[in-house]
């Protein structure tokens, strides 16, 4: 039996005039990985920080099922909010960018505890220790600055900074997009047995469809901040039924020489 | 006789900084067929850029070319070896832009915002030939004709930041061809791209250099790109080449234990809910740090291992 974490319904967001995202609902169930993919402007970011409430949707209700039941994230004021968000984390894109260049890899680390008024000092050291240890990092890096570290081992440590607050839900927000290959491959690999060992969530918002196809279990399609297209990955992988989904799909240039890129006319399916 | 328009070979950079050498690239060395689309992949610091920015010669102290040679051989020119130009030759201004010409991957960097595209393509061909203006700009017309741009007659006057990403990169391929280059160079040009868009331009470079019979020289990461794109294939990393071949031969049957890793750690080839191979458990003990000298395999290829029998999966 599996358990309900969240439910959004309805939801639109406007930017000056201009619709972000337009009435989207679904709903995610706890250790599940939900895929939201589209172009860029489709709206899948918007999507994404209007649940967390990093930006605040214009109507349409998100409700989410923390440790003490469920709240309704969009009708709650920020400070109501705050206890909550150690429940629900995210992942960035640019491991450059977002880890502080002034702040050892224990202050990023051990941040988010202090705010949340977690635990002693020792017992701080002692959870940052073994988050770091559950992404793979040796204990020498508490002392280092993230410029001494590559992409990858950024990405780790911003992974680490999500989970040291043992969210339920973690928002990944093109997490492994701006990686080499070789390293996106290990952060997945990461990914994956970080959610069975500890239970999450994932919301996995990302442009590269294989990358999608490999780790979600359903996704979301969008369009011009629209869902056109939801349901288990393989089933919307192999059997599309809308056009924007055939013609993202046709676009994808396989690593087989012998199979043609052969995409679909935008023109032509009227899009 | 093969017909190369460029052969680079044993290629090195150094930059040298505070804090010591850095050896961008070493020992590089392969070829680029006349008429043929040739892929250089690799990860980021695989060396693949400033392989790119040598042949432009656009490397910039603290960085130097410390050995090596790139053989030149434009159709009815002597060939030359731009390694050795002086920076005041005459030759070094017709190579850029003029006999080589580069698409870079910001399509937005590459345009200078305040003047239209029209005059951009346009001055493109009046830096290099001796044409008038009129002659230029319908020149210039015709090209981004050719490259998908609609409506030319007003878009021709109209600035970058009136152009989708897609459209500005179309702009910028219609200015390196709108001198005919003997080579073009395209650095990642649709990795800043959606993936729809990117389909598009891959489909416009492939049958404008069909039509055009022209030889280009194309730098990813992406190995479904040189998959779709690529007749030769040349593989690198950490400064060095380290397998050449047909794009059949390196995609479907990799010699080099790293080639293999990097095609293994692509998603789309797992299984649903299995572990993605990294490169640590493709190369298991196998040593790809130790620098070997290309050697030519019997089905034509070249690969940078031990000598001895090649394993291959």
């Amino acid at each position: 039996m599996t358990e309900r974490l969240l439910e959004v319904e309805g939801i639109s967001k406007a930017f000056d005039g201009v619709m972000a995202i337009e009435n989207i609902s679904f709903s995610l169930d706890a250790s599940e990985t939900l895929g939201i993919v589209g172009e860029s402007g489709s709206g899948k970011t918007t999507l994404a920080r209007c649940i967390l409430r990093a930006i605040d949707p214009d109507i349409g209700t998100v409700r989410f099922r923390g440790k003490d039941g469920w709240h309704p994230l969009h009708a709650m004021t920020d400070s109501e909010l705050i206890p909550l968000r150690q429940e629900m984390q995210m992942v960035f894109q640019d491991p450059f960018s977002s880890l502080n260049p002034r702040m050892t890899v224990q202050e990023i680390l051990e941040e988010p505890l202090i705010i949340h008024k977690i635990g002693t000092r020792a017992s701080r050291r002692e959870a940052v220790l073994d988050i770091l240890d559950r992404v793979q990092m040796e204990s020498d890096s508490l002392t280092r600055y993230p410029h001494a570290f590559s992409g990858g081992q950024r990405q780790r440590i911003g992974i680490a900074r999500a989970l040291i607050l043992r969210p339920k839900l973690v928002v990944c927000d093109e997490a492994v997009s701006a990686l080499d290959v070789s390293v996106q491959a290990q952060i997945i690999n990461l990914l994956e047995d970080l959610q069975k060992e500890l239970g999450l969530t994932y919301l996995f918002v990302a442009h590269d469809l294989s990358v999608v196809r490999h780790i979600c279990d359903r996704i979301l399609v969008m369009h011009r901040g629209r869902v056109v297209e939801a349901g288990p990955v393989e089933e919307v992988f192999t059997n599309p039924r809308e056009d924007y989904t055939r013609l993202l799909l046709s676009a994808i240039p396989s690593p087989d020489p012998d199979v043609p890129l052969q995409p679909l006319d935008r023109q032509v399916l009227g899009l | 006789m093969p017909d190369n328009v460029l052969e680079i070979r044993d290629l090195a950079v150094e930059f040298k900084t505070d804090i010591g050498v850095t050896h961008a690239l070493r020992e590089v060395g392969f070829d680029v067929p006349r008429g043929e689309v040739t892929a250089i992949v690799g990860e980021s610091g695989s060396g693949k850029s400033v392989t790119a920015n040598c042949i432009m010669r656009l490397i910039q102290p603290p960085g130097e070319i410390t050995s090596g040679r790139i053989d030149f051989s434009p159709t009815g020119t002597e060939p030359f070896d731009i390694v050795s130009l002086k920076t005041k030759d005459p030759r070094l201004l017709d190579l850029r832009g003029g006999l080589i010409s580069m698409v870079f991957q910001e399509p937005m960097t590459a345009l200078s915002p305040v003047y239209t595209v029209g005059n951009q393509v346009a001055e493109a061909i009046l830096c290099h030939r001796k044409v008038s203006k009129k002659q230029a700009w319908a020149e210039a017309a015709d090209m981004l004709e050719r490259v998908g741009i609609d409506d030319v007659p007003r878009r021709i006057r109209q600035y970058p930041f009136e152009f989708s990403g897609g459209m500005r990169q179309r702009v910028v391929i219609a200015m390196a061809l709108v001198c005919q280059p003997e080579l073009l160079i395209c650095d990642e040009p649709t990795t800043a791209l959606d993936v729809t868009i990117q389909a598009e331009i891959l489909t416009l470079i492939r049958s404008l250099q069909r039509d055009l019979e022209n030889t280009v020289l194309f730098i990813t990461h992406d190995l479904g790109v040189v998959a779709q794109l690529a007749d030769q294939v040349v593989v690198m990393y950490g400064g060095r080449v380290l397998e050449i071949g047909s794009v059949r031969q390196v995609l479907k049957d990799p010699v080099h234990p790293y080639t293999r890793g990097l095609l293994a750690a692509i998603p789309g080839l797992a299984e649903r809910g299995q572990r993605l191979e990294t490169m640590a458990s493709v190369l298991g003990d196998a040593d790809i740090i130790t620098p070997h000298p290309l050697r030519r395999l019997s089905d034509g290829r070249q690969v940078s291992l031990a000598p001895g029998p090649t394993r291959r999966s």
